[in-house]
């Protein structure tokens, strides 16, 4: 039996009979009396000056209530302080076609909606950069006036260990390029925001946000009005992916639309211009080398990524680093090291995605894994375990690593599938495909500096035994109601249905910094779980006293407290809260956490990339191609993921068989294209987003590390099983038909060009990817000119005479 | 969300009725009042298509004629032929065990359509008179706006597809209708005046922005199949997804057997061009044999070349042309003796 009554249990979401019902309240089911609706202008134009703004017509137009431009919030704003380039409406400049100009309010959307084109804007074009290699060489085109090189955001170099002798000890040296192809989030809801500026002078936003406190500080800066006075509730997000945790233009405009008419405001961002407010999956060429010894063993890594920022810095300074510093966690690198170069382009920004800044790079490196364990004749999947990286260690960028769990996750994903036996047998036009991976239990640091916790959490019990949990998390969708649901019932001994959530409302509850860096089970639960013990102590002192037992002796489960020796004799939580309340007042505790210190190093740069503990993860893949049409099916995917301890195993096998649908999706059919830096496809039946009937079969399996720090030793689970989905695809593909894809996606002109069935010339390719150059003969920069992703000739528009 | 633009709805119970509607208000009158050409008066049946269009104005008429209840307006008829109302739901074709059973290629294409509540909504007459599509078309006001609009919408704009293109390169994309091609279907349409058949064949034509030969005064009442003895008929379709997308590149087949050879043979192409067609060139050298290979390559051959895909839907010119090439020989292949 289990030490446990709720953790570890497949017990229903707290929450998800709303979700079921229809019931839950999102932001735009939220309807307020005198309402108004709010729409807001996006430019037209990849790269232009605004001139001249004139509001006039829009105004004097029946039903309109209120417009507001850029000038009215011309304060900077961005989710990282140190590169806020931002604002909530364009000023004086558009950077991307779909960027907020102007907002109106009306009192309903369609007259909202026709005042829009009644706005008229003086646009002076400028000249638009679209390519990494534009963008990195182009001085005369500043996209950011600020930009110290042409239109680099942001150029990091870090190098660690004996590079020069790691490479000279090596038997076989691999130098591989590639490139991961843009791609977004597409949750189910749109963003949504209702502002509602009262007579109290105070300031209400419901929206759907994963950041409710950062967004809560922009609101601050940007509407000059104090905190003190702004309350920022998240509504349940229909989805996020890391796509809903920027301050957004939309939530501005509805807030400022709302103190200018001391009316409420909802603006709902359509389909469309979810795909303009992106910050989504930035595209990333890489350059990969990598020297082993004849067994297998590296001895040096060398990465470079190149990362294609779009307008405006979003997370990018956080993303740029992230595509360098977790390569290190999984196997043994003594030394490595790493460049990368995030630049601005005139194409909506991109930002966090389910992933963050890891799943390119891991993309690269596994698939080159895959091309090492070839090249010296051995099985992917033993060699992989060979050269693991050991748990509670140090790697060579001063990464503390504690639990580890890749090993059992390969041994697991071996039962499963039989990948080794299999391999190489599936015949033509069948493949079998593994890769490894790892993720962050949140980050090491907040976005912006400070002292103070990562989450807090406060608990109370009522006097009929109920319990309410308040923690500013937001529920993403990824079950975190639950989460702090589960873990402050098992802490207390009662069932998570009996427990009240408030989350994600910076009122009501203490400060979590937000659903994002996958931090919430291990911040958030540890929180949660140290208010809970707190009350715990007062409840079991005082059932102590009353049952004539010692303390030490009692356990809490099913709302009762009860003696270990003789479960018979206990008392009832309820009666116990009374008799605690009695004694010590009223019954509230909080609790909070902070990673450790030490976990990461000291260098520029070490902020990126520690946490309190690393989830493991590997996938294996399996293919058919269709020789002919060159159209892919995934007939199934099996993850392994080292959750640490599953809180609920349906709730992280639904995390883990999410990232596996998402990871597939971004590698075999979405793809964002641009022409002219329009978006060539912004709507759901031309984002080629996976429907349930492409679905592959999915399997998950949880392996549990029961990490020594984690709330009940559990890790993260919702984001690191998308990583490992995409090269074991890939390297899927390759088993199947011999075809490296060293980019995505793996689209079915990409395989008939490889199988040479593209053209009557029929000339057969074993390789699809960017060209690289030999090994160390030129500068990055000129193998970057050569660098040419099959992506980049199209972006550039057609002239039209 | 995106918001329908105003309209005004009429609801006639005849097909008569709806007829005498359109002529009173002007069918066929162009508007160029509002920035796009636009009619002043459509007709809507299941609206699937037609309202998506209209939240991203692509037009914008005054007044929608809305077919929904017209009295006996669906149902499917088997006297000597198969004779199905325009109303009727493609999930009820999909579903018919006659149509399944001996007009198979109609059944497996409207199975195909979109999604099943689409499906559930959109009607046989309304697929068969689906707007041609073209990535620079359907697409919201402010993309095209952005982009600059193209031929379709605006007569003063070249095509985007092929600037140099006398023509609007939009693709025919209704799944039925190669279907109903290689079944031999004729179509019957009523006006104010009173009624004529068409075989369907002759109903399409190559041009994006007038891709059916029809007065704008006529209304769509009725499909006929004629009996399908000995006939054995499938349809294939390429599409990115298992669902909701339309073809990028699709095949209808449809040979009669008579003993062990051929004695008719139809094949049809559709998301290849601005119109569906009959490539009588591949269904020729299929009369008198009985299916091999030598000759299945024939045919094959012979729409790979009447295949003429433009950039403009999803996929690539050269996936979606070998794609033709691939389903007709599989097409073929499935239809020999069991």
């Amino acid at each position: 039996m289990s030490e446990f009554s709720v953790i570890g249990r497949r017990l229903p979401k707290v929450n998800s009979w709303a979700h079921l019902t229809g019931q839950a309240r999102y932001a735009d089911d939220l309807f307020l009396p005198r309402m108004l609706y709010g729409r807001l202008l996006r430019s037209t134009r990849p790269h232009a000056r605004i001139r001249r703004v004139d509001t006039s017509r829009a105004l004097a137009h029946p039903g309109v209530v209120a417009v507001v431009t850029g000038a009215d919030m011309p304060e900077k704003m961005g989710i990282m302080p140190s590169t806020q380039d931002e604002t909530a409406l364009a000023v004086d400049r558009v950077r991307y076609v779909g960027e907020p100009v102007a907002a109106v309010a009306a009192f309903d959307e369609d007259t909202a909606f026709d005042a829009l084109s009644l706005i008229q804007i003086d646009y002076e074009d400028l000249e638009p950069i679209f390519t990494i290699e534009e963008a990195l060489e182009r001085e005369d085109v500043k996209i950011h006036d600020e930009a110290k090189r042409a239109n680099v955001f942001k150029e990091v170099h870090l190098s660690f260990g004996d590079l020069e002798g790691g490479f000279g000890a090596a038997d076989h040296l691999r130098d591989d390029w590639f490139f991961f192809e843009r791609n977004t989030h597409a949750p189910i809801e749109s963003h949504s925001a209702v502002a509602s500026y009262g007579p109290d002078d105070k300031l209400t936003l419901w929206t759907a946000t994963q950041v409710p406190h950062y967004l809560h500080r922009e609101l601050e800066k940007v509407l000059g009005l104090p905190r003190s006075r702004i309350r920022v509730i998240a509504t349940p997000n229909g989805g996020a992916f890391g796509g809903k945790s920027d301050p957004f233009g939309h939530e501005f405009a509805a807030a400022l639309l709302s103190m200018r008419t001391r009316r409420p405001v909802k603006i709902t961002l359509d389909r469309e211009e979810v795909f303009y407010a992106h910050r989504g999956r930035h595209p990333v060429k890489m350059r990969i080398r990598t020297g082993v010894k004849k067994d297998g063993e590296i001895t040096a890594v060398h990465y470079q990524s190149w990362l294609d920022g779009g307008a405006y810095a979003s997370y990018g300074i956080a993303t740029t680093y992230y595509t360098g510093a977790l390569l290190t966690v999984t196997y043994r690198i003594p030394a490595y090291k790493f460049d990368g170069v995030r630049v601005y382009t005139n194409k909506p920004p991109c930002g966090p995605k389910r992933g963050h800044g890891t799943t390119q790079p891991r993309y690269g490196f596994e698939c080159q894994i895959d091309k090492i364990a070839e090249d010296l004749d051995l099985d992917p999947l033993e060699y992989r375990k060979k050269i693991l990286q050991p748990a509670n260690s140090r790697t060579v960028n001063d990464l503390r690593i504690t639990s580890m769990g890749l090993g059992e996750c390969l041994d697991a994903l071996q039962r499963s599938t039989r990948y080794s036996e299999r391999r190489g047998q599936l015949g033509t036009g069948k493949g079998i495909g593994l890769a490894g991976s790892a993720y962050i239990s949140g980050a090491g640091l907040p976005i912006y500096w400070n002292e103070m916790p990562h989450s807090g959490a406060e608990i109370r019990i009522d006097r009929g035994g109920g319990v309410t949990v308040m923690c500013g998390t937001s529920e993403i969708g990824q079950g975190s109601d639950n989460m702090l649901a589960s873990v402050a019932a098992e802490a207390l001994g009662v069932m998570p249905a009996d427990v009240h959530v408030v989350s994600g409302d910076t009122s009501l509850a203490p400060v979590d910094l937000g659903s994002y860096s996958s931090r919430v089970t291990f911040m958030a639960g540890n929180a949660v779980r140290d208010a809970a013990m707190k009350l715990r102590a007062l409840l079991v002192a005082a059932a102590a006293e009353k049952l004539e037992v010692p303390a030490e002796r009692l356990l809490t489960a099913y709302g009762r407290i009860y003696d270990r020796d003789d479960p018979a004799k206990f008392i009832t939580f309820a009666d116990a809260a009374v008799l605690a309340e009695s004694k010590h007042g009223t019954l509230v505790a909080a609790g909070s956490y902070k990673p450790p210190k030490g976990i990461g190093g000291s260098f520029k740069g070490a902020g990126v990339g520690p946490t309190p503990a690393y989830s493991y993860q590997a996938a294996v893949a399996e293919v058919t191609v269709d020789m002919d049409t060159g159209m892919v099916t995934v007939d199934k995917v099996t993850t392994a993921h080292d959750c640490g301890r599953a809180l609920n195993p349906a709730n992280v096998e639904g995390q883990v068989e999410g990232s596996a649908y998402m990871g597939y999706g971004e590698i075999i059919g979405e793809e964002q294209v641009f022409r002219g830096g329009l978006h060539k496809k912004p709507s759901l039946l031309d984002y080629k987003i996976p429907t349930s009937l492409d679905t592959p079969v999915l399997e998950a399996i949880v392996v549990e590390s029961v990490d020594a720090e984690g709330p009940f030793g559990a890790k993260e689970a919702g984001e690191g099983p998308l990583n490992p989905v995409i090269p074991a695809i890939a390297n899927a593909v390759y088993d199947a038909i011999g075809v490296r894809f060293d980019e995505t996606p793996i689209t079915a002109e990409k395989i008939l060009t490889a199988l040479g069935k593209r053209d009557r010339r029929g000339e057969r390719k074993t390789r699809i990817g960017p060209d690289g150059l030999d090994a160390g003969k030129a500068d990055p920069k000129r193998a970057l000119r050569r660098l040419t992703a099959s992506t980049d000739a199209r972006e550039r528009k057609r002239p039209v005479s | 969300m995106l918001r329908l633009p105003r309209f005004r709805l009429l609801e006639p119970r005849s097909y008569g009725e709806a007829a005498q509607l359109l002529a009173e208000n002007g069918a066929g009158a162009l508007d160029r009042s509002r920035g796009t050409p636009t009619l002043r008066v459509m007709l809507v049946a299941g609206g699937t298509d037609l309202f998506p269009n209209m939240k991203r104005r692509q037009f914008t008429p005054e007044l929608l004629i809305s077919l929904a209840r017209v009295r006996d307006a669906s149902g499917i008829q088997r006297n000597g032929h198969l004779d199905i109302s325009a109303g009727t739901t493609l999930s009820a074709i999909a579903q018919d065990p006659g149509i399944r059973e001996r007009s198979t290629a109609l059944a497996e294409a409207a199975e195909v359509v979109s999604t099943p509540q689409l499906r559930n909504m959109g009607t046989i007459g309304g697929n068969i008179c689906l707007d041609t599509r073209c990535n620079w078309y359907d697409q919201s006001l402010f993309w095209r706006t952005a982009e600059g609009f193209c031929m379709k919408t605006n007569p003063d704009v070249v095509c985007r597809v092929a600037t140099s293109s006398p023509r609007c390169l939009a693709v025919a994309s209704a799944d039925t209708v190669p279907a109903l091609l290689v079944l031999g279907a004729t179509v019957h349409f009523e006006d104010a005046e009173g009624g004529r058949d068409v075989p369907l064949a002759d109903l399409y034509q190559e041009d994006g922005i007038q891709p059916m030969a029809l007065r704008q005064d006529e209304v769509l009442t009725d499909v006929t199949l004629p009996e399908a003895d000995g006939w054995r008929s499938t349809y294939l379709k390429m599409r990115d997804r298992g669902s909701f997308d339309f073809p990028i590149a699709a095949v209808a087949a449809a040979v009669r057997w008579d003993g062990a050879k051929v004695s008719e043979a139809r094949i049809a192409i559709t998301a290849l061009g601005s119109r569906p067609q009959l490539v009588a060139d591949a269904a020729r050298p299929l009369v008198g044999t009985s299916l091999d290979d030598v000759t299945i390559a024939l045919a094959a051959e012979a729409v790979h070349k009447a295949a003429r895909p433009m950039d403009n839907t999803s996929g690539t010119i050269s996936q979606r042309k070998r794609a033709a090439l691939v389903f007709t020989e599989r097409a073929l292949r499935s239809l020999r003796p069991a």
